[in-house]
């Protein structure tokens, strides 16, 4: 069974003026069909305004479908009675840091989410432990989230996510506001989420070398689902990929460019050891 | 016409538990006309740094020199200096706050005490510069995608005529796309409006293509201050400090340990193809 399944599935913002009458409608979900396997990793790519953060946000239930089904876990997104249970297995973690976190001390922080659905104490501890441990924090339990690096205090947010055992996490530009050492160090947490706890992962993101190791590769454009694929089918199509105002990798992209210029370099090559192995041989 | 940073030194919250040396003995001269990049990891200082430039912050020791005047002497117009050195802040978009776009940016110099007429004109000329569709101007900002809100912002700091412009991360949370046509704009109007530069970002990627001088932060300090080749040469050194060097940078020095005789100091993707394609050529003659 597929763990997220759209079908047909529409998001319309509809704005209304002060007597109620509607005074524009905007499409941003337009007929979104699309399956993800549970424990995948999966990116979500597109341009700002092309409908990713609608669609993450219809995943958690903080928007619902206009049109269309989606189910979570097998649960109705449109059912009132489902929301609770959605919310818990897939949890959200967005772009800026300062806006997750609300406690003082970070155990506080992780131990939030739990607390608050009532979990008994021994057991919030043993969460609190675990999350922070799965995302390499443990030795900043009892410190202040406020001193913590923007990496830091996105490892924070995503333990407290883990700390209500969620099957799957969608992370909405987690890395947007991040230096290059926490961009690594939240998507290499992120990574062994998926890999260690089976988490399923769902990534959006603007920088193209993070979705390189990706199971699944979704590109979207005006609320649609334009391209699917694994990484190296997407990255293999650097115009396409431009002509809906992305980009590839920069190793992708100098392959491409070797490639125009005469050099036998076969298309869509993801990492720096592939381009360099490819090269050699032609030494 | 310059900058000069002499010796300055930055403490916040001096004296408290809190106590940190944010800027520690910083000297720097900054050239008319340059474009610099400014590279550090969160927390190395580059913030605060850039918000001396127009003294948002008084250095706790130390001087500093706008076009040969001390800005800390009693007196000094610290007002107009903010309109010399505009700074763009993270995120400048959430700062939009009236109806029209149009109306937004005549803010800033109407605030400078310029009249209605010329204040319009200045934001005419800015709105002009950011590249900013006309049909757009007199619509409400929040309406605008978020490369386009960030460029009303930027039209904002222009229309006050900075001859410095200073630019906190103005790509954060862009698309690929987004990301090029802002810094293509930025380096259109450093060459059309002959102004100073400064540009904060944590894409090494984008420092390599657009800058001509760089300067990398760490803990309060300038670690390294020179042309992009020079300071990537130093790769290991930048991820010992949470940074690192453009990809390709890294793929040349994989290949020269292979044996191929590329050159290591390539920072952007031009410099990599050429070097490679010399050196394939070299090899199968």
């Amino acid at each position: 069974m597929n763990f997220i399944e759209a079908r047909r599935l529409v998001h319309e913002y509809i704005r209304r003026d002060e007597e109620g009458n509607v005074e524009s409608i905007q499409t941003a979900l337009d007929h979104v069909d699309l399956d993800i396997e549970p424990g995948k990793f999966v990116a979500v790519l597109g341009h700002n305004g092309s409908g990713k953060s609608t669609f993450a946000k219809h995943l958690n239930v903080l928007l619902t479908p206009t049109e269309g089904t989606l189910w979570v876990d097998g649960k109705d997104a449109a059912d009132e009675e489902n929301l609770w249970e959605i919310r818990k297995n897939a949890g959200m973690v967005f772009q800026n840091p300062d806006n997750q976190i609300i406690a003082s001390v970070v155990e506080e922080d992780v131990g939030f989410g739990p607390e608050n659905i009532g979990v008994p104490t021994p057991e919030i501890l043993k969460r609190v432990d675990q999350s922070l441990k799965s995302v390499g924090m443990s030795e900043y339990r009892t410190h202040s989230p406020n001193k913590l690096s923007g990496g830091q205090k996105q490892r924070v947010a995503i333990a407290g996510v883990m700390a209500m055992e969620p099957k799957c996490i969608v992370l909405d530009e987690p890395t947007a506001m991040l230096d290059p050492n926490g961009r690594r160090e939240v998507l290499s947490a992120v990574q062994r989420l998926n890999e260690e706890k089976g988490v399923t992962i769902i990534l959006i993101t603007h920088y193209m070398e993070e979705v390189v190791d990706a199971d699944q590769v979704f590109v979207m454009d005006q609320g649609k689902v334009v391209m699917e694929g694994t990484p190296r089918e997407i990255f293999s199509q650097v115009e396409t990929l431009k002509q809906y105002r992305l980009d590839v990798p920069q190793i992708t992209l100098l392959a491409d460019e070797l490639r125009k210029a005469g050099l036998a370099v076969p298309k869509g090559i993801l990492t720096r050891q592939e381009l360099v192995d490819v090269l050699c041989r032609l030494y | 016409m310059s900058i000069i940073l002499d010796h300055v030194n930055y403490v916040y919250s001096a004296g408290t538990a809190y106590e940190k040396h944010a800027l520690k003995d910083i000297s720097l001269k900054i050239e008319d006309g340059q474009f610099i990049g400014i590279i550090g990891h969160t927390g190395s200082g580059k913030s605060t740094l850039i918000q001396h430039l127009n003294g948002l912050i008084r250095a706790t020791s130390g001087a500093i020199y706008y076009n040969g005047e001390d800005i800390y002497d009693k007196g000094y117009p610290l007002q107009k200096l903010r309109g010399k050195v505009g700074l763009v802040f993270q995120y400048p978009e959430h700062q939009l706050f009236e109806t029209t776009i149009f109306k937004d940016v005549c803010f800033g110099p109407k605030n400078q005490g310029l009249s209605q007429n010329e204040a319009e004109l200045k934001a005419f000329e800015a709105l002009r510069a950011v590249g900013l569709s006309e049909r757009l101007w007199y619509q409400s900002p929040f309406d605008l995608s978020g490369g386009q809100k960030r460029r009303v912002a930027i039209a904002g700091v222009l229309a006050m005529k900075p001859e410095v412009l200073i630019l906190d991360e103005p790509t954060a949370g862009l698309d690929p796309k987004g990301r090029d046509e802002i810094l293509d704009q930025v380096v259109r109007m450093h060459r059309e409006l002959h102004i100073t530069v400064i540009l904060v970002s944590h894409s090494m990627e984008d420092v390599a293509n657009y800058v001509g001088r760089l300067i990398v932060m760490n803990r309060g300090q300038v670690m390294f201050d020179g042309v992009p080749r020079e300071v990537f040469a130093h790769y290991q050194e930048l991820e010992a400090v949470g940074l690192s060097a453009p990809q390709v940078t890294y793929l040349m020095h994989d290949l020269r340990r292979r044996g191929l005789s590329v050159d290591e100091s390539a920072t952007t993707l031009e410099e990599a193809k050429a070097s490679i394609l010399r050196a394939l050529q070299v090899g199968s003659k």
